[in-house]
């Protein structure tokens, strides 16, 4: 065993971030006494197990692995959000089934056969692509999250809302997302030079529409067909979704109908009067469209209780709207000092990466924060510098940095550090 | 040249442009008539307001049938968004957003209602009836007068109070 005593990297327990890595560590001492024991099978070794069948689910003693909690607005089942359980995942792709969702009047039943996309406006030639269309186009695939502008919203309550991660933080996902540049279909309709803006509609009831710039469509906008690795599910907009790296998910329209080609935005009522950013002065930003750059521990983390003092992983999910993650730090003393997380290998732009950390803990109380930082040098702010000049009506773009009180009992709290 | 050869050349030049951009070219035309049945899109400058007109007194009708049971009396206190009232209040520490008080324009009102009320059976308003309905949640904000003939010409010019406090946060200024 190595001696963790040496490996300090900041104040209260947090150890050097390669400790996880050295050759030995927490390993040997089951492998000397193995022999010791007369073989034994478990009940499940004792006869053939299951079958094969033509789509898994989960293991049985996974039950807890849902959506949760899900809110809907008052009279209706389809009008609200279901949330991610962040803090029993991980790696950095969200399972499908496990993805969040945010629908404004439920989830259409879409026939692809009857759906298509059409795309007019300030085009020289409007057009109309079918689903078997447009998986005949050259596929773009790119492991890439998704957040609801509204994620994280609690935060704003002038005490700290008591839930999980999934309540607080659960409208963030990523999945592998793949589709065809919206580029390629544009250019075969030939846009007209005055065509700046994008207004898209969604086949849902409520026929969600949203107003996206240009220069955002050409650059990395796709239609998204398919969703680690299998067409969309219905819930997250089949057959077709608008996908926008690293924008709020609201613009990332689902069952994508129509895309029209205008001068200027087509103000649509979640555009101007939902997800707009209205300050203490009375006057409200539009189009605020990046994510900021964020981190979350997502274990220990509430609802996961630590089980007795002794060495723990704080892991947990960082990501920046318009690009890679450079570093994400911890504290495990309410941000008196820091130290940096090991970043998994895939740390890629507009997507999740995972970081992890070694900590010793005590098994007294402690406050543990993290915070990252984005290739462009943005540094994920304190929760004080986010409400900065914000109305308290103002819902959306929280990204503040999240604090977890580890109690003595071995509970875990939202807190305002 | 013979006019075989130019058309051969000319589909050359085609699919050699096609093969540039990495398109198979499989959109399908569409016609003008197609596009009028599918394009919901209403601007503020009143591009995509249809035919038809009404007032609040007849939106007060349309209000009571669809939309009071969720949103309340005149737009308040209902168990839905509001949609009245709020006025003055977005600078103070609660702040109430509402059609009146925070939306910043009319036609915005007529094409959410079109595309997504009621919320139970969206599209079974006629343009009269959506055209009554936004004059009524206008005229509860005190913003038109109850007579107010609302229309593809007046709706546009209708000018909401919280117009002018937005600002675009895109195209980002560092």
């Amino acid at each position: 065993m190595i001696d963790t005593d040496e490996l300090p990297a900041a104040g209260n327990g947090l150890l050097d971030r390669r400790v996880f890595l050295r050759a030995g560590f927490l390993g040997g001492a089951a492998l000397m006494t193995a022999k010791a024991s007369a073989v034994e099978r478990a009940a499940w070794m004792k006869n053939p197990g299951e079958g094969m069948s033509e789509s898994g689910a989960p293991s049985a003693h996974e039950s807890h692995l849902v959506r949760a909690p899900i809110g809907s607005q008052r009279g209706t089942t389809g009008s609200g959000a279901s949330r991610s359980p962040l803090q029993f995942l991980d790696g950095i792709i969200t399972p499908s089934r496990l993805h969040f969702e945010r629908h404004h009047s439920g989830i259409p039943d879409i026939d692809p056969a009857q759906h298509k996309l059409t795309i007019h406006g300030l085009v020289d030639r409007p057009l109309s692509f079918d689903v078997d269309a447009l998986a005949r186009y050259p596929t773009v695939s790119r492991i890439q999250f998704l957040e609801c502008s509204g994620n994280s919203g609690a935060a704003l309550a002038p005490e700290p809302v008591q839930g999980n991660c999934a309540q607080l933080h659960g409208l963030v996902a990523a999945s592998e997302w793949g589709g065809v540049p919206l580029s390629v279909l544009l250019d075969e309709c030939g846009v007209n030079p005055a065509g700046k803006w994008i207004v898209a509609d969604g086949a849902d009831a409520a026929m969600m529409s949203r107003s996206v710039p240009m220069d955002k469509i050409m650059d990395d906008a796709i239609v998204a067909l398919y969703q680690n690795g299998e067409r969309l599910r219905p819930s997250n907009g089949y057959p077709m979704r608008l996908f926008l790296p690293g924008w709020e998910g609201n613009a990332c329209v689902k069952w994508l109908r129509t895309i029209k080609v205008l001068d200027q935005p087509a103000m649509t009522k979640d555009e101007t009067s939902k997800y707009s950013d209205l300050q203490d002065d009375g006057v409200a930003k539009l189009f605020s469209f990046p994510m900021g750059v964020k981190s979350v521990i997502t274990s220990p983390s509430p609802g996961l209780s630590m089980q007795g003092a002794g060495i723990y992983q704080i892991s947990g999910i960082a990501w920046s709207g318009t690009g890679r993650i450079r570093r994400v730090e911890i504290s495990a003393d309410r941000g008196q000092s820091w130290a940096d997380a090991a970043l998994d290998e895939h740390v890629l732009p507009k997507s999740l990466t995972r970081f992890r950390s070694a900590w010793k803990w005590s098994g007294g109380p402690a406050v543990i924060l993290s915070r990252a930082t984005d290739e462009d040098g943005r540094v994920q702010p304190s929760r004080e510098a986010v409400l900065t000049g914000r109305s308290s009506a103002a819902f959306y773009h929280y990204n503040g940095i999240q604090a977890w009180a580890v109690g003595e009992d071995g509970e875990i709290n939202n807190v305002y550090a | 040249m013979s006019t075989l050869n130019i058309t051969i050349a000319v589909a050359l030049l085609v699919s050699i442009s096609a093969a540039a951009q990495e398109s198979p070219g499989l959109g399908r035309p569409v016609t003008a008539a197609e596009i009028e049945a599918l394009d919901f899109t209403i601007q503020p400058d009143g591009d995509g307001l249809p035919d038809g007109s009404g007032t609040a007194m007849q939106g007060a009708l349309v209000y009571q049938s669809h939309c009071l049971a969720c949103h309340g009396p005149e737009g308040q206190e209902g168990v839905n968004d509001r949609l009245s009232g709020g006025h003055g209040s977005l600078t103070t520490s609660t702040p109430v957003k509402t059609v009146g008080s925070f939306w910043p324009y009319a036609t915005t009102v007529f094409d959410y209602v079109r595309r997504a009320m009621p919320y139970q059976t969206p599209g079974v308003l006629s343009n009269d009836e959506l055209y009554s309905v936004t004059a009524y949640l206008l005229f509860v904000n005190d913003i038109i007068e109850e007579n107010a003939v609302m229309s593809a010409q007046t709706l546009p010019e209708v000018v909401m109070p919280n117009r002018d406090n937005f600002v675009w946060a895109y195209p980002p200024r560092d």
